[in-house]
């Protein structure tokens, strides 16, 4: 797989934005940007209130998302391109989502929004209406998907790959640096994982590094490719940002997104927790 | 405890007598050169020039982090340039700077 398959440039983005069968979708967990402005023709997915069940924590079933994607005029033969802001986690996440419900024509915009505002690209307000459309999904592919038991099983045996900050892989801090810290689950990490926070796996302007540098991370940070790999963080979208990169940018074959990650993993009664730096 | 998402919340102004509840709160303004720039994108990075956090600066080029103490440097990138500036917070308050972006 190249680059080219699973990524598309902004200069690439904005010579296609009237190409048919190409969809733009921004996803982000509050999509008050996109309100104010978003790439021409794009519809709004929101993280929250449309790709999360609105009771049980778990996201839209494969109904829910049928529904989701007929409702914003997508097709199963469109080409899906996503992209958001905070460095497209939530495309990211959403991205995951295209794939294991069997999407497979989806790409990321490198850089998201945040690379299209530095470019100085045009946004603007106008309502986006798509025609509905008759969405079938396939059934869950959980190949890419990691549950709280296969994490217990993992420790020792798998690569697990904390993604989260330092500060927060050694306890010092229970959520990102932008947000007021909380205080009510234990703090930690998984024993045995690896921390590459997602952050190193991305340039200052939101793109992706380069498959050969992202191995040379991993490689350094001494994870084994040639064990199976879960990614987790804190609630499963920067983890679907380094799933991203090391299945399909890298192309490690059994790499799985731990969506319940550290919110689950930190409140589980008797599992083992690690503090400190490594 | 939330499940809710890790993204940047909406930035707003920090009051100087703000109450940070014992946290070690960083924030401030992005400024270019007709004065306060919005739409930054404001870069938290610890001692060691790892990144911590990210936000995007509101209209009014304000910015607020939630750390640890220590040293840190702050860096804001915007289509008319990049700006970064540093500081430390020995503990708990509130730690203010200002980053000029050209």
């Amino acid at each position: 797989m190249s680059r080219e398959d699973v990524l598309v440039t902004t200069q690439w983005a904005e010579e296609n934005l009237d190409t048919p069968g190409v969809v733009f979708a921004e996803v982000d967990e509050d999509t008050t940007a996109y309100d104010g402005g978003h790439i021409r023709g794009a519809v709004k997915i929101d993280w929250k209130t449309e790709l999360q069940d609105p009771v049980r924590r778990d996201f839209v079933d494969k109904a829910g998302f049928e529904a989701l994607l007929s409702q914003k005029g997508i097709s199963n033969d469109d080409l899906v391109v996503l992209y958001g802001g905070n460095n497209n986690w939530f495309a990211a996440y959403a991205y995951w989502y295209f794939k294991l419900y069997g999407h497979d024509k989806v790409k990321l915009l490198d850089g998201g929004r945040k690379k299209w505002e530095l470019d100085g690209r045009e946004l603007n307000a106008d309502e986006v209406k798509r025609e509905a459309t008759n969405y079938v999904a396939k059934e869950p592919d959980t190949k890419i998907r990691a549950f709280r038991d296969e994490v217990v099983d993992a420790i020792g045996t798998k690569n697990l790959v904390d993604v989260r900050s330092p500060d927060e892989f050694s306890g010092k801090l229970l959520a990102p640096a932008h947000l007021p810290q909380e205080s009510a689950q234990r703090a930690g990490h998984i024993p045995t994982a690896l921390n590459v926070p997602w952050a190193k796996t991305a340039n200052e302007d939101g793109t992706f590094k380069t498959a050969e540098e992202l191995k040379e991370l991993y490689n350094e940070a001494g994870l084994d490719t040639s064990k199976a790999t879960i990614a987790y963080c804190r609630i499963g979208e920067r983890s679907s940002h380094t799933w991203f990169a090391l299945h399909e940018l890298i192309g490690l074959e059994d790499v799985k997104n731990y969506d319940g990650s550290w919110t689950e993993y930190g409140s589980l009664v008797g599992v083992p927790i690690e503090t400190g730096a490594k | 405890m939330s499940a809710d998402g890790c993204g940047a919340p909406v930035q707003t102004a920090t009051p100087a007598d703000v109450d940070t509840q014992g946290q070690v709160v960083v924030a401030g303004k992005v400024t270019g050169s007709d004065g306060p720039l919005g739409g930054a994108y404001v870069r938290l990075l610890n001692g060691d020039g790892d990144f911590a956090g990210e936000v995007q600066a509101s209209p009014e080029g304000d910015f607020r982090f939630y750390a640890a103490p220590g040293a840190w440097t702050v860096r804001a990138l915007h289509r008319a340039g990049n700006g970064e500036a540093s500081v430390t917070a020995e503990g708990p308050g509130l730690h203010q700077l200002t980053i000029a972006v050209a």
